[in-house]
Order: C-alpha cells, then structure tokens, then sequence
C-alpha cells in the first residue's frame, strides 16, 4: 500500500499541490522567482467597478460552454454508434476478425495526425469533403467547415466521433462478450421480439460495462485539447477550457492566472465524475 | 576512490573547454517555405570556416507556438538551442533569457536599420541582432489586371471594386473558384499585422502608442475593420477566418485569387518553377483609404544567443555571420530576404535581381510597427484581445463599434495591471 501512495503523492499530488499554490501568485513565466501571494485575485476580483479573474471572464465561460457541449453531444454520438456497431460485430459473420480489426483503425492513429488529415479534408478550397459535396450537387459552394465559428464545433465533434467511435465499439464489444447465454436461451425459447429482448436482457446487463467506457469516455471529453488545437488553435469558437487554460499559461506567460483556470478545469473535472457516478450508481439499483 | 572523483571533476571542468575549439551550435530557423533550407546553407558555411559543426532545430510554422516552445525551453534553462530566431515583437517579453551582445556587435552596430536595433535594445542590452526585415504587402496577378483593364489600386476602395468586378467576370467565363483578396483571418498575430494595417492606413492608431495611449476605440478604426469585414463572403472566401500566411498563398499561388496580403517571402515561391502562377504576379505597397497613407506592418526576424548556451562565444560568432552583410546579400539573392542592413538597398546586383527592392523601400518607409515596446510582457495579451475583436468583426458576430468598445475596456485593465508603459524596463531587470 506505502509504494503506491507515495506513487500517487509524486505523480499527482505534487503537481497538484503546485498548481493550486500557484494560482494564488502572480508568478509569470518570464520570471517565476519573484512570486507574492495575491490571494483570490486570479480567480475573482473587484477593481474600479469591473469584476476581473478567471470566474469573471466571459471567454472562461464560453469555453465552459464548448467543453460541456462538446463532452456531451460526443459521447452521447459515440456511445449509440458504439452500441450499434459492437451489436453488429457481437453476430458471427464471415470475416468479422477483419472487420473487428478495421473499425479500430482511426483510434489507433494518434490524434494529432488524424486532426491534420481532417484540418486537410475539410479545408474549404482544397478540402475532400467539400470537394466530394460539390460533384454530388450537395452544396453549391464551398463551406469553410472549421472557419465558420457557427459550423467550426460541430466539425470538431464530428472529427472525434470519426476517432473515438472504436474505443467504445471495444469496451461495448468486452462488455456483450461477457453476457451470459442462458438468458438469450430463455428468450428465444419464449419466443421474445429482438427488440424486447434487446431492451430487457441486453441493456440491463451490458449497463455496467455500459456506464464504465461512458465514465472514462465523459472524463477524456471535458479534458479535450489536442484535436481542438490542432483542427482550430485558439479560436473563441470552439476553445475548450483546457486550451483556455493553456493559453493563459504559455501565451501570455501568465503561470498565476493559467494555474487559477487549470485548478477550475481540475475542479470541473473532478465534479462532473462524482456527480456521473452518483447518477449511475443509482440506476442498477433501481432497475435491480 | 579520491583520487579518482578528482581527477573525474577536473576532467569535467576542462570539458567545455575542450568543446569550445569545436562546439557544436544548435540554431533554431523557421521552416516556412525554403526558410529552413536556405538558415541550412548559411549555418554551414559558418561551419565550414570556423571548424564548429551546426545542427538545426526546425520549430513550429505558427509564430505563437515557436515562442510557447522557447519560453519552456528558457524557463526551464535548457542549453538546447544556442542560437534562437525569434520575431520582431519577442526582444522585451524574452530578453531576460538572451545574452547582450553589444561587445561583439560593436562594429557592426551602426550598420544595420536604426529602428531595428532599438527594438532589439532592452534596458540597455543589445539582446538580438536583426536578421531580416519583413513589411506587409500587396500581391496582385499582373495578367488579370491588365486582361480587365485595371490598374494597381491604391485605395481600399479600388482593390474592393477591382477585385469584385475581375471575380464575377472571371467567375462568370469559367474559373467558378476564383476569388477577389485573401489574406491572413485566424484570430492570431498575423490577423493583429493585417488588421493593424487597415487601421494606420485609415488614420485609424497603432491600437496602443508608443506612451501607453490606448487609441483602439476611434470612428475610423471601426471604419477600417467594417470594410475589411465586407470582404468576406464576398470577394474573400469565408475560409479566409481561419489562413494564416501558407493557406492564403496556398489559394493565390493555386491561380484562384487575384489579390493577397503577404509578407515578401512568397515572391520567390510564387516564381519558382512550377508555380502555376510564375511570371503573373506583381506587388506593389497595400493600398490605403482615400484620405490616408498606406502602411505595413514591420516584421521580420532577429538572432539571439541563450543565456543557458554552453558555447556563447561560438554562438555569438555564428549570429554574427548570419547577420553579416554577405550573408545577407546571398540570403537576399537566393530566398528574397530583405536585409536588415540600409546600404544593400543601393547594391546593383540586389535591385537587377529583384523588383520588390523598389518597392520594398517604399514600404518601409511607411512601416509601423506593432505596439511591442509600449506593452512590453503584456504584448501577447494585447495583440491576442486586438485579433479577437477583429475577428468577431469579421464573422458576424459583432459589430465593429461595439467589438471594439469592448477591447478598450479590456487593455485598460491589461494597462492599469501592467503599468504601461515602464513595464518594459522592469521586464528587463528581471
């Protein structure tokens, strides 16, 4: 038990630690050995009639909005297009070890190469996809699908869906894999409609895998940076919190004030899985 | 077991002096273009002659990266890069990271452009050495001009008029894809260098002036991004709020735009073999509003040597050839770098080769610089809120009044929290 604490207290604490003290400094980067104590000031503060901090600025709040967004319509995408797609892979058919293995091909390239193949596929002048919308006679101009503040998130949430689809296929996949045949047994002998038998057996059972690739899912959705950098760097339209917080901490060099937004986006964080998993903990007991 | 820890110290404190007869120097160049091929060919030289061996660091296409990659990297007192290219804007935000090199420019100080070498003096440190200058300008297609009949606008107003009459014609004969203007609309630095240009060629600020003013909230500054916001949709493609400087010469270099606001390195690019526009483009100065003068935002590049460098005197020599007048000229010569140095301007071989001398100096006559000094460590802060407010502009999402009513507020807290103008100095004595 020791190792692993002191494990946890070296690779997690301590930098937390840090941080938090930090957010309570002026520090900068360009000279973090003159640090005072500012107390709240990062994060809240009232100066000559305006509020100014972290909590105060409406771009922290709009990139709160994007990160919830984002998180949601994602996984709520991924998780149904997870489902449907481990069901289909879960029935014998010829080929399925390939087909199996193709479906995980986009998880496996790294993020940020596949966000600049899709910044180059959904580029307006050059890009495939509006090439392709065009012959078709879709569109009849080309759409800037990542300049377009209104369309620019809902490209960023297509492009993960595209790329975390696969790892949810997996978790679903363990989790079908892991059903007990006798109940299937039972139902057909009953004679039950596929869709009953999918609502009543298949759910309930698959709902602890189910909650579990969602939980770890929800938490990689609110911490998303690369795909949002890469695809669209700093725009106000689709920053998430953690490309706010990274913003303030490189670009304007401002250790302080970017270690007050990284605590808030450690806090939102943390206060997202306790409030999922108080909800899902629920579930299975009343369904039970 | 004592005698050989010492012998193990000496060793260790003889071993940069063992390195310093041939050290090797890690430079840092840009790779945009041929950048990186051409910093290659310079370095070596050097290193050919002194011995020294080089070795480059390519860093990041986005200027803001580059210095989010050197602030870690100098935070952290990493003796990994000797030598650092760093943006026109960076001598007062990095200068406590950078070695004064006045004793080993001392002869050649008074050479270069004596603008630059202010901007590159922090609190009596000469803390980089000018490498090249870049200024904004107008990159026209010669052969769509002449086939419709038009002539070089000098105006805003006529490059709108030109670039909508020759787009619907051509649109009209065949090339559906053809588009009036682009330039650079990401909400980053280079959006602050074009938008800046629209506002000094309005009589519009410099957004904040060398005293600290903060001028940003003014009529013709609305009126300038008002009609740069015009553009989009119309005779720019909305794509255009998302370019930085390779994507928009991406389109006009592709045949597919008549004007582009650029800096002067994709003129050899535009030439090159292969170009499908080689031979039809010219450049002239940006155009200006009817009762302004035009203006460019300066840019360009400078050298500086770490202070965390293992090798500074091997690394000052190599900025030192780097900047020298030679290897300026051949950089000229070969990759259309202006120099940084106002005598090669008069060097015949330099204005036989290329057209944008002319112009150039022109250009640089009417430079104005971004507000860098005057905000020092806040320089960041101020062009990121600038390029945002311009952006929403742009997208529709505000109106120019009220966009930058909105930053005004939002420098004058940047201000009163940073002491603008004296932060600079403080910065320095850091």
């Amino acid at each position: 038990m020791t190792p692993m604490v002191v494990a946890l207290a070296v690779a997690a604490g301590w930098p937390l630690a840090r941080t938090v003290w930090l957010s309570f400094t002026d520090a900068t980067l360009a000279g973090p050995a003159d640090v005072a104590w500012i107390g709240f000031a990062n994060y809240l503060e009232h100066d000559a009639g305006e509020w100014y901090g972290v909590l105060a600025d409406p771009q922290w709040w709009h990139a709160v909005r994007n990160t919830l967004v984002f998180a949601v319509v994602s996984v709520g995408l991924e998780t149904m297009l997870g489902l449907a797609i481990a069901l289909a892979l879960n029935t014998p058919f010829r080929g399925r070890g390939l087909v199996r293995a193709a479906v995980l091909v986009p998880w496996a390239i790294p993020t940020v190469v596949s966000a600049k193949l899709w910044a180059w596929m959904l580029n307006d002048e050059f890009g495939i996809l509006n090439h392709v919308l065009l012959g078709l006679g879709v569109i009849s101009a080309p759409i800037a699908w990542v300049a377009n503040p209104d369309l620019a998130l809902g490209a960023v949430i297509a492009v993960d869906v595209w790329k975390t689809t696969p790892f949810m296929v997996l978790l679903i996949l363990a989790g079908l894999q892991m059903l007990p045949q006798d109940c299937y047994e039972a139902a057909r002998v009953d004679g039950v409609s596929p869709v009953k038998v999918f609502l009543r057996v298949t759910l309930p059972l698959l709902w602890p895998a189910l909650a579990v690739a969602v939980a770890f899912r929800a938490l990689d959705a609110l911490r998303i940076f690369d795909l949002v950098y890469v695809l669209t760097a700093n725009s106000t339209s689709t920053m998430s919190i953690s490309v706010y917080a990274r913003q303030q901490l490189i670009d304007f060099q401002d250790i302080g004030y970017g270690s007050a937004a990284s605590t808030l986006v450690f806090l939102t964080i943390g206060l997202a899985a306790i409030a999922y998993l108080r909800l899902v903990r629920l579930r299975p007991g009343e369904t039970a | 077991m004592r005698r050989g820890w010492r012998i193990a110290l000496v060793a260790l404190a003889l071993a940069p002096g063992v390195v310093a007869q041939a050290a090797t120097i890690s430079i840092s160049c840009s790779a945009v273009g041929r950048e990186l091929e051409i910093c290659r060919e310079g370095a070596e030289a050097w290193a050919k002659e002194t011995g020294h061996t080089v070795r480059l660091v390519s860093t990041p296409n986005s200027a803001s990266e580059r210095l989010a990659l050197y602030q870690q990297l100098l935070a952290a007192r990493a003796p990994d890069l000797d030598v650092l290219q760093i943006d026109i804007v960076w001598p007062g935000i990095l200068a406590g990271h950078l070695v004064d090199l006045s004793a080993n420019a001392a002869a050649l100080r008074s050479a270069f452009f004596p603008e630059l070498i202010r901007n590159d003096t922090v609190g009596g440190r000469l803390v980089a050495l000018p490498w090249f200058v870049n200024v904004g300008l107008l990159y026209y297609r010669s052969d769509l001009l002449e086939r419709h009949g038009r002539p070089i606008p000098r105006t805003w107003k006529e490059l709108t008029d030109t670039a909508t009459r020759i787009q619907r014609a051509e649109r009209a004969a065949g090339t559906t894809r053809l588009w009036g203007f682009v330039w650079q609309g990401r909400a980053y630095e280079g959006l602050t260098c074009d938008a800046l240009e629209w506002l000094a060629s309005h009589g519009g600020g410099t957004i904040v002036g060398a005293d600290g003013h903060i001028s940003v909230d003014n009529p013709r500054a609305a009126a300038a991004i008002s009609l740069a916001a015009s553009w989009v949709r119309r005779i720019s493609p909305e794509g255009v709020l998302n370019y930085a400087e390779e994507e928009s010469r991406g389109v006009f270099q592709s045949g597919l735009a008549v004007f582009m606001r650029n800096w002067p390195y994709a003129w050899s690019l535009l030439q090159s073999p292969g170009s499908p526009v080689r031979g039809k483009v010219g450049i002239a100065m940006l155009p200006a509003a009817a009762d302004g003068r035009p203006a460019a935002t300066l840019g360009g590049a400078q050298l500086a040597v770490s202070r965390y460098s293992r090798n500074r005197e091997a690394a000052a020599s190599l900025v030192l050839y780097l900047v020298s007048r030679a290897e300026q000229k051949r950089r000229a010569l070969v990759g259309g770098y202006h120099p940084t140095i106002p005598a090669l301007y008069d060097d015949p071989e330099l204005l036989r080769t290329s057209p944008l001398f002319g112009t150039l100096r022109d250009a640089l006559d009417g430079a104005v610089a971004r507000p860098s000094s005057a905000v020092g460590a806040d320089y960041n802060r101020v062009s990121y809120a600038f390029a945002n407010a311009v952006h929403t502009v742009l997208a529709g999402q505000s109106d120019a009044e009220s966009s930058l009513r909105a930053l005004e507020r939002r420098l004058r807290r940047l201000k009163r929290r940073g002491n603008w103008p004296a932060v600079h100095a403080a910065g320095a004595s850091r």
